[in-house]
């Protein structure tokens, strides 16, 4: 269990995801997907109970895990004044890659051509693909994505696709919160159903 | 990747924003010469009390544009939620605190050098003991930038950061106010004997906030 401000979340919640494909989190509004996906990341700390990511316990340790995850949530993460190229370097960077792993990100994401162009500049749909090359870019095992179809035009959604179909040969783990039920059911190989801050997993996903 | 790796990860991209940002060139800068230029329009060059008092108000004047260097350091980590992007990036919480320290240093020390010769034109200061003004100003400069660093991200996390950072900051400083002060009032006068102490001071300072600064960061950064 967790808690958001005083009120407890994802209490209850028993969740077991073994490494490697695509997880569909699906649930209503307010169900604690995002809080979950923030707890796995290690941004909110856990109240009560046990969570293990990539071998770590969270209860003990919610940082060193996380040079091995990458969270797309509703913000970009990144910095108005820097170019997208900077921004995806920077976070490469951080987490251990080289430049290389960013351009390679930028590229598989169609961001070439805004490379050199400063974040503010970015329309809300460039910042989406920014956002999703930055994660990509730190080659994490473990992908959380929230919502990570919004926002995105037709060309943008068939990219992202194509990056959870190649997660599973990448080796990538992916967990996706989403209510873009039909399209993200083609790609995942499990859904599980979040309600009332517990887990309800579904068998033929 | 190590830890000065790191430092000098997060110090670069701070200063890269910074560089294109402008906002030292154009806010902060400009802020701290009006201060200089206020106090010359209040104390009468003609009078000699500027001459007398200028290194206290050379070390106000680099205070109050600190005050403002230093909100922008975590200015730009809340929009976007780069903040949250910064601490999934894995690094160590010392390095990011060494890092936006180091930034501010750099900026300050450039702040400092303008306001400096802004001072001798404006308040007719005779320049002596460079020494020690060098020393002086690096050290109170790392004090400044440690105990900013420290004090900024636990205002980070409030509502009103912006007037809450200067009435935390500001009582915790007066050492460096008085330690810069008066080194720089020994150095001008040619006691520069005297003035070492007073650097000394400085040094403990800077050390024992930087030391508190990276044990205590990690913590606050965390709960911002």
């Amino acid at each position: 269990m967790c808690l958001l401000g005083r009120f407890p979340a994802l209490a209850g919640l028993d969740l077991d995801l073994d490494a490697g494909g695509v997880v569909l989190l699906s649930g209503p509004n307010g169900a604690g997907k995002t809080t979950l996906l923030k707890l796995l990341a290690g941004l909110l700390p856990l109240h009560s109970g046990e969570a293990t990511v990539l071998g770590t316990d969270l209860g003990v340790d919610r940082r060193s895990h996380r040079r091995r995850l990458a969270l797309v949530g509703h913000d970009t993460c990144c910095y108005d004044d820097l170019t997208v190229r900077e921004n995806l370097r920077f976070a490469a960077r951080a987490a251990g890659r080289d430049a290389a792993a960013a351009d390679a990100a930028m590229t598989r994401l169609g961001l070439e051509s805004i490379a050199d162009v400063v974040h503010a500049r970015l329309s809300a749909g460039q910042r989406r693909r920014g956002r999703g090359a930055v994660a990509l870019g730190r080659e994490p095992e473990l992908l959380l994505l929230d919502e990570p179809h919004a926002g995105l035009d037709a060309e943008g959604r068939e990219v992202l696709d194509a990056l959870l179909r190649d997660a599973r040969t990448e080796g990538r783990t992916v967990l996706v919160a989403s209510h873009e039920l039909d399209r993200t059911r083609a790609l995942a190989d499990r859904e599980v159903v979040v309600r009332g801050g517990r887990a309800y997993p579904v068998e033929a996903a | 990747m190590n830890l000065l790796a790191e430092v000098r990860l997060v110090a670069a991209k701070d200063l890269r924003i910074e560089a294109r940002s402008r906002v030292l060139l154009a806010q902060v800068l400009p802020f701290g010469a009006i201060v200089v230029l206020l106090f010359a329009f209040a104390l009468d060059p003609d009078r000699g009390v500027l001459a007398r008092v200028a290194p206290g108000l050379f070390w106000i004047a680099v205070l109050l544009a600190a005050l403002l260097a230093i909100g922008r350091a975590f200015a730009v980590e809340q929009a976007h939620g780069a903040r949250d992007g910064l601490r999934l990036a894995g690094l160590d919480p010392a390095s990011v605190f060494l890092g936006k320290a180091a930034a501010i240093v750099v900026q300050l020390l450039a702040l400092e050098v303008v306001l400096g010769l802004a001072v001798v034109a404006l308040y007719g200061v005779d320049l002596r003991g460079g020494a020690v003004l060098l020393a002086t100003s690096v050290a109170a400069t790392l004090g400044l930038a440690s105990t900013g660093t420290l004090y900024g991200v636990l205002a980070a996390g409030l509502r009103a950061r912006e007037t809450l950072l200067p009435l935390l900051l500001l009582p915790v400083l007066a050492p460096v106010m008085l330690g810069a002060t008066r080194a720089f009032e020994d150095a001008l006068d040619g006691a520069t004997a005297d003035a070492w102490p007073w650097v000394a001071l400085l040094v403990v300072f800077a050390l024992l906030y930087t030391g508190v600064g990276m044990l205590a960061f990690g913590p606050l950064w965390e709960d911002a």
